[in-house]
């Protein structure tokens, strides 16, 4: 537990990369290295043989139709799919050139770290403040709460809307600001990463816009992985994209990675016929 | 095609407004409001009657019938040492089954694996909630009265006391207050469990600030009709070695004595008194007890509900 305490998330991060046999520098380019990942649930292999690199500080979109396995790759990179029984990961997913399935990783010390934003605005049924306090808190925050929650509450462009309710409940607030809420409580861990899993499709355009506007703010202090059905949204805020699809060729509906690379050329020049006839609206 | 419009109207309206007796329809509402009313009617003859028989009692005794103990007299005998003796055992019932239920019911539903072994010990806890009590009275003699006397809680009934009574309620409820706490905790959505791992909480931690919190109405209000459940039971109490007759206390009994020492509850005292020979007991004095019983259940359910209304208000 010591390394909580430090404020900067790369010093912490650095601390358990310290062991690993990579490159320092290449650990301090790639966040998240992807190599080799195949998920199951039960017998059903859900993702096949992705690789796939994050860099720190930009913000990485996984798109693809339905059932490609998107979110399941996402659930993959803090260890959420441990809380599905059935669920198994093969193959490496280095942080900072530590494997987060290696033997002796403790799921909750790498949560900490790389933080999650879901689908649902999910606030707990408590008030603001205690929504965000309950992160620091477990994690044995030493500072001033009342700061943090501000500050956290700031960062996610939404204390001027709350600052004068912060003890009402957070069910009280619409869906555009509880999944900012949402977005506040996973920074207030200070992490390192944050995984977004299609954070705007419950919301209306408005809102919609507001957390894409977010989200390039944040990606000033953080590395934002979004899982999307939005090309649009997509094209508007990554640098980087990656498309998933369903394998045709397999038995089951397993989903693949067909192409990743830089925003900018996947929408303009995307090298396979696949993504085109996706990002044209022609299938998906 | 002004008129076009008028006939276009004219038409849609009749088809819309032509009413069709609806028979069949009509037959079944009619039907399902007759059972309903005739199950209360049941009920409303079954309090009636208890009541008319009650009222004698009251109207001569008052209070007084309340806080008088046993007594092989009539004019004399009341219920409160029966209260006492079904307060303390629902007491005795309340600590030793409200942490084994709801930590069986929180086992069950947030860390046991879902397998076959799960399902079995599932399945048999639903079983074991259908068991008849008499079942559990055979099983409270045989374990409960023996271990109470070998742990020295015996006292001068060699463990026939409120303890081997609470404790074989508690085996009895047991199976209720699992399953109903089991399915409260159910009841929380998954998402809130997902944010709380999301944020870095151990399972421990979701589970000690987010789904018991968020369970706590449901299992407060299923354990507290679990325990009025508990307070009406008679026949295990009769098969462990309840007084159901007249019995005193020395005046200058420690508590220790008199919570070893031979106790009654209330729906033992109504089943006594309904087959004495002395008439009073049965036509005015047990009716007059089931009132009494009556009200205490409906006290404690109120307050479940009470309980509930203000826990859920708190988020």
């Amino acid at each position: 537990m010591d390394v909580i305490d430090s404020a900067d998330p790369a010093a912490r991060a650095a601390t358990p990369g310290e062991s690993a046999a990579t490159a320092p520098d290449e650990a301090e380019t790639f966040v998240l290295r992807v190599e080799g990942l195949n998920a199951f649930y039960g017998d059903f292999q859900a993702v096949a043989e992705v690789d796939l690199d994050i860099r720190g500080n930009e913000i990485t979109a996984l798109i693809g139709p339905s059932g490609c396995g998107k979110s399941t790759v996402l659930r993959c990179f803090n260890r959420m799919n441990d809380l599905i029984e059935v669920a198994r990961v093969e193959g490496s997913v280095r942080y900072h050139g530590v494997d987060l399935y290696g033997p002796n990783v403790d799921a909750v010390e790498v949560r900490r770290r790389i933080g999650m934003v879901f689908q649902k605005p999910n606030p707990f049924p408590k008030s603001i403040y205690d929504n965000i306090a309950f992160g620091p808190k477990i994690a044995g925050y030493q500072g001033n709460m009342d700061d943090l929650v501000e500050e956290s509450l700031i960062k996610a462009a939404l204390w001027t809307e709350v600052n004068d309710k912060l003890r009402e409940s957070a069910f009280a607030l619409s869906g555009g600001q509880q999944q900012r809420l949402c977005i506040a409580r996973a920074i207030a861990t200070s992490p390192d990463v944050l995984l977004m899993d299609e954070p705007c499709s419950a919301l209306d355009p408005i809102a919609t816009l507001r957390i894409e506007e977010l989200m390039t703010e944040l990606k000033r202090d953080y590395t934002i992985i979004i899982v999307t059905h939005n090309m649009q949204q997509a094209a508007r805020v990554s640098d980087r994209t990656a498309f998933f699809t369903v394998d045709a060729e397999r038995e089951q509906r397993t989903g693949v990675l067909v192409e990743f690379g830089e925003t900018a050329t996947m929408f303009t020049r995307p090298t396979q016929q696949k993504t085109e006839d996706y990002i044209t609206g022609r299938f998906g | 095609m002004a008129t076009g419009t008028v006939d276009t109207t004219t038409v849609v309206r009749k088809a819309l407004e032509g009413k069709r007796l609806n028979v069949g329809g009509l037959v079944f509402e009619w039907g399902m409001l007759l059972l309903l009313l005739s199950s209360l009617l049941v009920l409303v003859v079954l309090l009636g009657d208890i009541v008319s028989g009650a009222i004698p009692t009251f109207r001569a005794r008052g209070f007084d019938f309340v806080t008088s103990g046993l007594s092989l007299n009539p004019e004399t005998a009341g219920v409160s040492t029966a209260i006492v003796g079904s307060i303390a055992i629902t007491a005795v019932v309340a600590v030793v089954a409200f942490p084994i239920g709801i930590g069986a019911a929180i086992y069950l539903e947030e860390y046991a694996p879902d397998n076959r072994w799960t399902r079995f010990v599932d399945t048999n806890i639903r079983n074991l909630a259908g068991v008849p009590s008499i079942v559990y009275g055979l099983l409270g003699l045989a374990i409960f009265v023996r271990l109470v006397d070998v742990v020295g809680l015996g006292g001068q009934t060699g463990g026939k006391n409120i303890f081997s009574a609470g404790l074989t309620l508690a085996v009895l409820v047991l199976p209720i207050i699992i399953i109903t706490s089991a399915e409260a905790i159910r009841a929380v959505p998954n998402s809130i469990r997902e944010a709380g791992v999301g944020v870095g909480a151990t399972p421990w931690e979701v589970v000690r600030h987010h789904v018991l919190p968020s369970a706590a109405p449901g299992i407060l209000t299923g354990t507290v009709l679990t325990l009025a459940r508990a307070f009406g039971e008679t026949a295990p109490l009769i098969v462990i070695g309840v007084a159901t007759g007249f019995f005193g206390a020395a005046a200058d009994a420690t508590v220790l004595e008199r919570a070893t020492g031979p106790y009654t509850a209330l729906p033992v005292v109504v089943f006594s008194w309904s087959r004495q020979s002395v008439g009073a007991f049965g036509d005015t004095l047990a009716p007059a007890a089931i009132v009494v019983l009556l009200f205490v259940l409906f006290v404690a359910n109120a307050g479940a509900i009470i309980l509930r209304n203000r826990y859920e208000k708190t988020w």
